[in-house]
């Protein structure tokens, strides 16, 4: 076991994959010579050259376009956009041929290419670089969704996802690149479907992926230190397919749950997974469900605007709190 | 060309026409359901191209009027009209439709309806090839129209930067949908938008089934030697609408009237018969004999087949049971 950080997770995971598979490759902006912005394919250009370590020009459509046709011939891609903003520019190949291409050749053809891509608010880089993006992509079916919130899942994920033959889109965090976390030393894969008990618990149940476990956990620990109040932290890792069973376990044991994200309310992680509840167990319920979401708006870049504009984990403890009539 | 081979392309021509409109009458019938877009009068682009190619050896990949190059490929027609039909006999089970013809062991992979979507899927094609260290090359037929897709500059671009072996093919008809191309379209001669990427063009009658062949073998010839992608434009018309929605009331009938002269079935055919290799009767029997197979082969399979079961709506949503998606066998 090791600590490292969630780049060095990334990287690693490249790098094994690369050394045993030579169809494995990687391409985006900056990522050979540059080193990749978040350094995630660092070194990897000396190690196996330009033919697999693809500096492509700023061309979101078509790159990702190249990485899936290249797909149906054995490659696997592993295709970094820089920021989830420039996805929007790949979102016609991401959405009508990779998602797609298997179900429309009746099966003939299949699209194996992992888009790993950073969303979330940052520091101050204003309405076009802080979109959160992964209520777009877990709404296209023919197409996983993957969102690590540590580097033992940011590992673990890519590892899976490379092999998987589906196309599989893996939702990172601009501000969690340098977060440490222990890693196995010997290779391990995750699976790409379910979730994990981050921490258990029997008073409600707080839902996050990605960056909002952190604020999950975070909560959990004050609402347990200053209120008595024992809460359940779910992470979600996996938005495409959701863990229906996971998250229907969770809520029949608290009787209580609050889905955390950094996106904008409408048609998001909240609303499908409060469906998913009201699916699922309903009846189990002592207390409507509630979500803790972003403001709905684009976000600002003068820094006391920007923090207010998303939940952090006082948002949740007060949610919490109201959700008690405390 | 020797007159064995003209005379099996008129043969193989005159077949997609039949093809193409007894698609037109099952359409009206409502046989075949969605978007149709018929390929008449384009037919020596495909023809000419693929012949000048190794079909099964190439890869190719086209738009949404894409019937005949599948069928040029090696597509089974019967197979090709049954997806038509929606029947589960057909080449995606009657789950892709008119404008994803699929048939990846022939390797012709797909049709696409997004226009400019297939740019850079066959540079992707392309990379993969030179990755593998193959002589296949990657071959992209589309129309002008998609040209003014970012898909076209990016994918040339990219192409030319890493030297894939991708040929470009335009199929020129002069109409985006129903927009004629000068009133879209800045150049209106494609193949100079193209030396932007320094990558060698040309444009060519479409028409004359020989003069493809020839500027496609040089094409051809160019991209597997490995010097990199090339663009070939043809100069065509399409006899239909953009699609069977189309009323085609756009174009002015001495336009139609014009094309209609230079119809690449009929010119090859007088060619032979100048030639002396083809009687008028020779072509009307060989006519009967296509109607005939058309009726009692490929329509009679397409109709008798099954639909597909409701079992298979969401079996090809995500690849079944692949290991990976629960972190591999261990």
């Amino acid at each position: 076991m090791s600590e490292i950080m969630f780049w060095e997770a990334i990287r690693r995971a490249h790098d094994e994959e690369m050394s045993r598979d030579p169809m494995v490759i990687c391409m985006g902006e900056d990522i050979g010579v540059a080193g990749g912005t978040y350094k995630a394919t660092n070194g990897l250009y000396d190690k196996y050259g330009p033919e697999r370590v693809i500096d492509t020009p700023i061309s979101e459509n078509g790159y990702t376009g190249l990485g899936i046709g290249a797909s149906y011939l054995g490659v696997r891609p592993i295709i970094e956009i820089m920021s989830v903003n420039f996805a929007w520019l790949a979102m016609d190949q991401i959405f009508n041929t990779a998602a797609k291409v298997h179900y429309m050749s009746g099966g003939q053809l299949k699209a194996p290419v992992v888009v790993r891509s950073p969303g979330g608010t940052a520091h101050q880089l204003g309405a076009q670089h802080s979109a959160r993006m992964e209520k777009v992509f877990m709404g296209i079916a023919g197409l996983r969704v993957v969102t690590p919130s540590n580097p033992r899942q940011a590992y673990g994920l890519l590892k899976s996802a490379i092999r998987c033959d589906d196309p599989v889109f893996i939702n990172e965090h601009e501000l969690m690149y340098n977060m440490k976390g222990e890693v196995a030393d010997e290779e391990f894969f995750l699976p790409l479907v379910g979730s994990e008990v981050a921490r258990p618990g029997k008073d409600v149940t707080l839902f996050g992926y990605n960056i909002s476990v952190h604020w999950c956990l975070q909560a959990a620990d004050i609402l347990a230190k200053q209120h008595g109040i024992d809460a359940e932290v779910i992470d979600l890792y996996a938005l495409s397919p959701l863990d229906r069973q996971g998250i229907a376990a969770s809520v029949s044991k608290t009787h209580r749950a609050l889905i955390v994200e950094e996106a904008e309310p409408a048609v998001g992680v909240g609303s499908e997974i409060m469906a998913v509840i009201n699916e699922e167990c309903f009846y189990e319920l002592d207390a409507p469900p509630v979500r803790v979401s972003a403001v709905n708006v684009p976000i600002p870049y003068n820094h006391t605007l920007e923090k207010a504009a998303i939940p952090d984990a006082k948002d949740v403890v007060k949610a919490v709190l109201k959700m008690f009539g405390k | 060309m020797d007159s064995e081979v003209k005379k099996r392309l008129l043969h193989e021509m005159l077949f997609a026409r039949r093809f193409e409109e007894r698609c037109y009458e099952a359409y009206v019938e409502r046989k075949i359901g969605g978007f149709l877009h018929l390929y008449s009068g384009e037919e020596a682009c495909a023809y000419g191209v693929l012949e000048a190619a190794k079909v099964g050896h190439d890869y190719v990949m086209t738009s949404y009027r894409d019937h005949i190059h599948a069928i040029k490929c090696g597509v089974d027609p019967k197979v090709v009209m049954a997806e038509l039909y929606a029947k589960v006999t057909g080449c995606c089970k009657g789950l892709g439709g008119s404008m994803h013809i699929f048939g990846v062991e022939q390797r012709f992979m797909g049709g696409y309806a997004l226009v400019g979507g297939p740019f850079p899927l066959a540079a992707g094609i392309a990379k993969a090839i030179k990755m593998k260290g193959g002589d296949e090359i990657s071959i992209c037929f589309l129309g002008d129209a998609a040209n003014n897709q970012g898909t076209f500059h990016e994918s040339l671009n990219m192409a030319k930067v890493w030297g894939l072996p991708v040929l470009y093919i335009c199929e020129n008809n002069l109409y985006g949908i129903g927009t004629r191309i000068d009133r879209s379209t800045a150049v209106v001669d494609q193949y100079k938008r193209v030396s932007g990427y320094n990558i060698p063009s040309e444009q060519v009658d479409g028409q004359d089934i020989e003069v493809v062949y020839a500027a496609a073998q040089k094409a051809i010839e160019h991209v597997r030697s490995g010097k990199g992608p090339y663009f070939l434009e043809l100069m065509t018309y399409r006899y239909r609408g953009h699609s069977m929605s189309d009323s085609n009331a756009y174009r002015p009938k001495e336009e139609e009237r014009m094309w209609s002269k230079r119809d690449p079935i009929i010119m090859l055919r007088d060619r032979l018969i100048d030639a002396g290799e083809l009687t008028l009767d020779d072509y009307k029997n060989m006519d009967t004999r296509i109607l005939e197979s058309i009726e009692d082969e490929v329509i009679k399979f397409a109709e008798e087949s099954p639909e597909p079961p409701l079992e298979m709506l969401e079996k090809y949503t995500l690849v079944e049971n692949d290991p990976w998606v629960n972190g591999g066998s261990k």
